[in-house]
């Protein structure tokens, strides 16, 4: 439909032309103010705005100056740190748990299957205001709080329902029939999981595990109320520079964010072709 | 159902018990599937949540703080003053409190009972402080009537007694403007603060979501319109914001909202502005930066049931003669309510409890119930009252997300 | 397959194993000092947290907070300590202490200063006035212009930051009741050295909420200190109150046209105080000997803080010296410490009671 049919009149041509307008003006929404960041963060002075100079050009006006405060601020090396730990930690709790729930779900059999997903998926569903809450009295009296450990359990339970939703989706028509097939050839249940269930869920299960990353690696409300500074994390930090003392720091942090993301966003799109070929040739 | 007991039927009596059996078999081993994570949920996200919400009906701090004058007061009929006994046992534990550094805390119990008591409280404690433990029974009574005018009043003492109870509805009261007054029973508060905040921050969520339709609809149906290749590399458009941090995201808007910032000097410099709007830290900053934050999640399940409908359909309908507009209203878009509707509920729930974007932009007037509930966490350490107005709170989204569960189905949720 | 499976999943292992190391390094034992961030933090950073690091082998986590007893009082009551020394507002100081939140300290652990006078006489004696902290500097609470933005009439007294008609424009204010009370009530023509007295009086915080009222729809409200020279620099406020040496440290070092006015300035003392209950009390203390030294403390001018021992000033860099809040003291007064223990929860509740409506 990139050309208007024929028959089309003047007025839905008009519409069509309106709606191209729209959706553009929509989606410069969506991306320009992402894209503003990355100029704002050379700025040479500790401002977070357009100086003169930068709008006029000039190259003293713009600098690495934030680049490199980033990388010699022992408060931020340790946030970066600190965030890929209680990512990846917390997203291998996850994904594990989570695929395996995924598998039991998708079966038919389950007792209780409608409630007990509803409750599986609720961490994503609860404000996280609540959760952090609860957490932060809860884990308190187990003595988690301001731990490594009960950053990682809380971060774990909130990445599940993603893991969960993207495997169930790759479960979707599976015939268990092949599993039970395997067993009866003589597989072993683990090498039967392995060698039928995880082929075809591995593209779920890898964009599960980036989604439970992600949401760690972005988490913050759960990190004000329950980390110690130990934990301090990359938003929690940028948090607080937001609220206590602006300055192109955080620009530069975002910048690396964004092409972070921009690195996700491709890894997922190859994977999604990469399932769709799957999908379509399935005896590789 | 019914079939598969016409089929059971058929069977002889131990192939039914195989069957049934292997059915059991077969239910226990998807349960061992789920057990790890159900068991981690439970005592990770679940017992923390349930643990906050006893806190919200469980309060021992002031029975624990002077429970002897809580147990003279249940004998008082809340009307006048206390006996003078009554009184000496409280001159007596506000003594001891003082000399163990602990007036402090009874103070601020109190003050949350009734305004102001807080500094009569400390400046008593001081006063009772410096008697002997020998005039306390001579002098403590009146030097407790003498501190303060505030300790001859019978609100006062009903405002402990009520304090002092372990289990209590009354923050829940609290939570939604209304007080216990001992004549006229449950009443309105006089300063009325949260249900004005519960409608505000229903009034954003609400305005947001409408605002993601209006800007999502006409978004998704261009891009469901266009050859799906095309359409995919438009998506990334979408995808970028929604797999970008929401730090990011909300310093976004900082710098472009602020007084000085990118929008503002856009608008002076074009000559359309003589002095900048005042954006950020607006209840507009709110609303602004979370439709921004949360239009993938609009777009998403929007696009994903467009792409689904054969355009033919209309087509159909405009070449049988049908004008496009009510052909539009009658065909196509009933065809695209699931996704609506799912998108809209998804984008109202996550909006209700938003916490970050509205503490970082949103200013004073900004401010939704996830902030005040962060408040009274953090900076009036009010936890009893947090955990209520958070009870409240997770009522309304689990209504919402029963609702969606019904309708959409949770696992449905739209990951791009 | 099986074999990128296996490669996947040792890859994971390796990067969890890497992780494990550094979470091992990043769990070492260590001391979390709070302070305020800023140009304030930096010159702590470089005269007190950075040579201790280099002299003890202590890693210190130097983190931020905006003021307040709230989150100690949180970490206290929920047995969850996370912060081991604080840097506090003697305005929230008596609060903090008669509450039960912070470690009493003696005094005999302080080292003598440079020049051989023992601590007790070195110290000006309202920096060991509390039971409960060690006075490291002095500071105020001042408010500023820019030369850039300003109109032709030019603030100079306190009226004038009440005064939308001789000065029109946005004025900034932290967000608590804490100095901008008394700034009302001195401008609302209470003389100062009444101000505490009159606040004390249901009326006179009438008067004083009266007073900020009438300047309401002016007012943008702000955190922390350091966001203030931001907010002047970028026109978001004509007048703007924050630390005076916030906007020392911006008019030195980036040059900004800023103009601090002294006129009714509230000067306080900030102190080190120790969170009840830390397991690493011992180490808290030795920080805190460190800190009050006469050389760190000599390092607080740079920013125009006043050291609190007599024998820094001598050490400190003497451009500061007519910039530093005591040489301002007849402009101003002094925080009441013990007004705010008794009145900080009502009137911090009346406040933002205030704000909302």
């Amino acid at each position: 439909m990139n050309s208007t049919p024929a028959y089309y009149g003047f007025w839905q041509r008009l519409g069509r032309l309106l709606l191209k307008l729209g959706s553009w003006l929509v989606l410069l929404f969506l991306i320009l103010p992402i894209l503003v960041i990355v100029p704002l963060s050379f700025n040479s002075e500790p401002f977070f705005s357009f100086t003169e100079g930068m709008l006029t050009l000039q190259p003293e006006a713009y600098s690495l100056r934030w680049y490199q405060e980033v990388f010699t601020d022992p408060r931020w090396i340790l946030a970066i740190k600190n965030s890929f730990i209680i990512g990846i930690f917390a997203t291998l709790l996850s994904t594990v748990l989570g695929t395996c729930a995924a598998v039991g779900l998708a079966r038919e059999e389950m007792p209780l299957r409608r409630f007990i997903t509803a409750l599986l998926l609720s961490p994503m569903i609860v404000p996280l205001i609540i959760t952090a809450a609860g957490m932060f009295f809860f884990y308190s009296d187990f003595g988690l709080a301001g731990t490594y450990p009960g950053v990682i359990i809380a971060h774990a339970a909130l990445g599940t329902p993603f893991v969960i939703i993207t495997v169930t989706a790759t479960l979707v028509g599976f015939d268990y029939s092949l599993v039970r097939a395997a067993l009866n050839l003589g597989a072993t249940p683990l090498r039967a999981f392995f060698d039928v269930i995880m082929p075809l869920i591995r593209p779920g299960v890898i964009s599960g595990a980036l989604f439970a990353f992600i949401t760690s690696f972005d988490e913050v409300v759960v990190i004000l109320f329950m980390a110690g500074p130990q934990q301090r994390t990359i938003p929690r930090q940028m948090f607080s520079g937001l609220r206590e003392q602006i300055n192109p720091s955080i620009l530069a942090v975002a910048t690396l964010l964004i092409l972070t993301s921009i690195a996700l966003l491709v890894t997922l799109e190859l994977l999604r072709r990469r399932a769709e070929r799957l999908r379509l040739a399935p005896a590789e | 159902m019914p079939a598969r007991g016409a089929l059971l039927h058929s069977l002889t009596a131990q192939e039914a018990g195989q069957a049934a059996r292997a059915r059991r078999r077969k239910r226990l081993t998807a349960l061992l599937f789920v057990l790890p994570l159900l068991l981690f949920i439970l005592l990770a996200f679940v017992a923390p949540i349930a643990s906050m919400l006893w806190r919200s009906v469980h309060h021992p701090t002031v029975s624990e703080l002077i429970p002897r004058t809580i147990a003279e007061l249940q004998r008082w009929d809340e009307h006048g003053l206390p006996d003078e006994a009554s009184l000496a046992v409280f001159a007596e534990e506000l003594h001891a409190l003082a000399r163990k550094r602990q007036s402090g805390r009874l103070a601020e119990e109190l003050n949350r009972a009734f305004s102001g008591m807080s500094s009569v409280v400390k400046s008593s404690a001081r006063q009772l402080g410096r008697l002997q433990p020998e005039q306390l029974a001579t002098d403590g009574v009146p030097t407790l009537l003498k501190a303060h005018r505030n300790w001859s009043r019978s609100e006062v003492w009903y405002a402990i007694k009520r304090a002092g109870m372990t289990y209590t509805y009354d923050y829940y009261l609290t939570a939604l403007d209304l007080e216990r007054h001992p004549d006229e029973g449950i009443r309105p508060r006089d300063t009325q603060i949260y249900l004005k905040l519960y409608s505000k921050t229903l009034t954003l969520a609400l305005i947001i979501t409408l605002l993601c339709a209006l800007l999502g609809y006409p978004l998704s149906y261009y891009l469901a319109s266009l050859p799906e290749n095309r359409a995919n590399l438009l998506l990334v458009l979408v995808l970028l914001p929604f797999w970008t941090s929401l730090l990011v995201r909300t310093t976004a808007w900082i710098a472009l909202l602020q007084t000085n910032g990118v929008i503002n000097s856009t608008l002076l410099a074009s000559g359309l502005l003589d002095e900048p709007l005042e954006m950020l830290y607006t209840s507009f900053a709110t609303v602004v930066a979370m439709t921004h934050i949360l239009l993938p999640f609009m777009v998403l399940p929007l696009y994903s049931v467009m792409r689904g409908i054969d355009p033919s359909y209309l087509r159909a309908a405009l070449s049988l003669g049908d004008r496009p507009l009510p052909a539009f209203a009658r065909i196509y878009f009933p065809m695209t309510l699931p996704g609506l509707s799912a998108g809209a509920l998804l984008v109202f729930i996550i909006s209700v409890g938003y916490y970050i974007t509205p503490a970082l932009v949103g200013g004073t007037d900004g401010q939704m119930i996830s902030n005040l509930i962060a408040f009274h966490m953090q900076s009036s350490n009010n936890w009893e009252l947090a955990a209520a107005l958070g009870s409240l709170l997770l009522a309304l989204i689990l209504l919402l997300y029963w609702v969606y569960d019904r309708f959409v189905g949770a696992s449905n949720i739209k990951l791009g | 397959m099986a074999r990128s499976l296996t490669t996947s999943v040792s890859a994971f292992a390796l990067t969890a194993a890497l992780a494990m190391a550094s979470f091992g390094a990043a769990a070492q034992d260590s001391l979390t000092v709070v302070s305020w961030g800023g140009a304030y933090g930096a010159a702590q950073k470089k005269h007190v947290v950075d040579p201790f690091q280099k002299d003890t082998g202590v890693k210190v986590l130097f983190e931020d907070y905006t003021g307040g007893v709230a989150e100690i009082k949180a970490q206290v009551e929920s047995g969850n300590i996370q912060w081991d020394v604080v840097d506090f507002e003697v305005i929230d100081l008596e609060r903090a202490c008669s509450e039960g939140l912070l470690e009493e300290l003696p005094r005999d652990f302080l080292p003598a200063g440079v020049d051989g006078t023992p601590a007790e006489q070195d110290f000006i004696p309202e920096a060991l006035a509390s039971e409960c902290a060690i006075g490291n500097i002095v500071w105020s609470v001042v408010f500023a212009y820019n030369e850039r933005t300003i109109g032709s009439v030019k603030p100079e007294t306190i009226k004038d930051f009440f005064d939308t008609a001789k000065i029109p424009g946005k004025r900034a204010m932290r967000k608590r009741p804490q100095v901008n009370l008394e700034w009302a009530l001195m401008a609302d023509g209470v003389p100062p050295a009444e101000v505490y007295e009159v606040l004390a009086t249901p009326e006179g915080q009438q008067r004083a909420f009266d007073k900020l009222a009438s300047i309401k729809k002016d007012l943008v409200w702000f955190d922390s200190w350091s966001q203030a020279p931001q907010l002047l620099n970028d026109g978001g406020a004509v007048l703007v109150q924050s630390a005076n040496g916030r906007f020392y440290d911006s008019i030195r070092q980036e040059k900004k046209p800023f103009v601090i006015v002294w006129d009714g300035h509230v000067y306080d003392l900030d102190a080190w105080a120790i969170v009840k209950g830390t397991p690493k009390k011992d180490l808290a203390m030795q920080f805190i000997a460190y800190a009050t030294g006469s050389k760190p403390l000599a390092g607080m001018p740079d920013v125009a803080y006043g050291p609190t021992r007599k024998s820094s000033m001598p050490l400190a860099d003497q451009t500061a010296a007519p910039h530093l809040p005591t040489a301002h003291l007849d402009k101003g007064i002094k925080a009441g410490s013990e007004f705010w223990a008794d009145h900080g929860e009502a009137l911090g509740e009346k406040f933002n009671e205030w704000l909302l409506n």
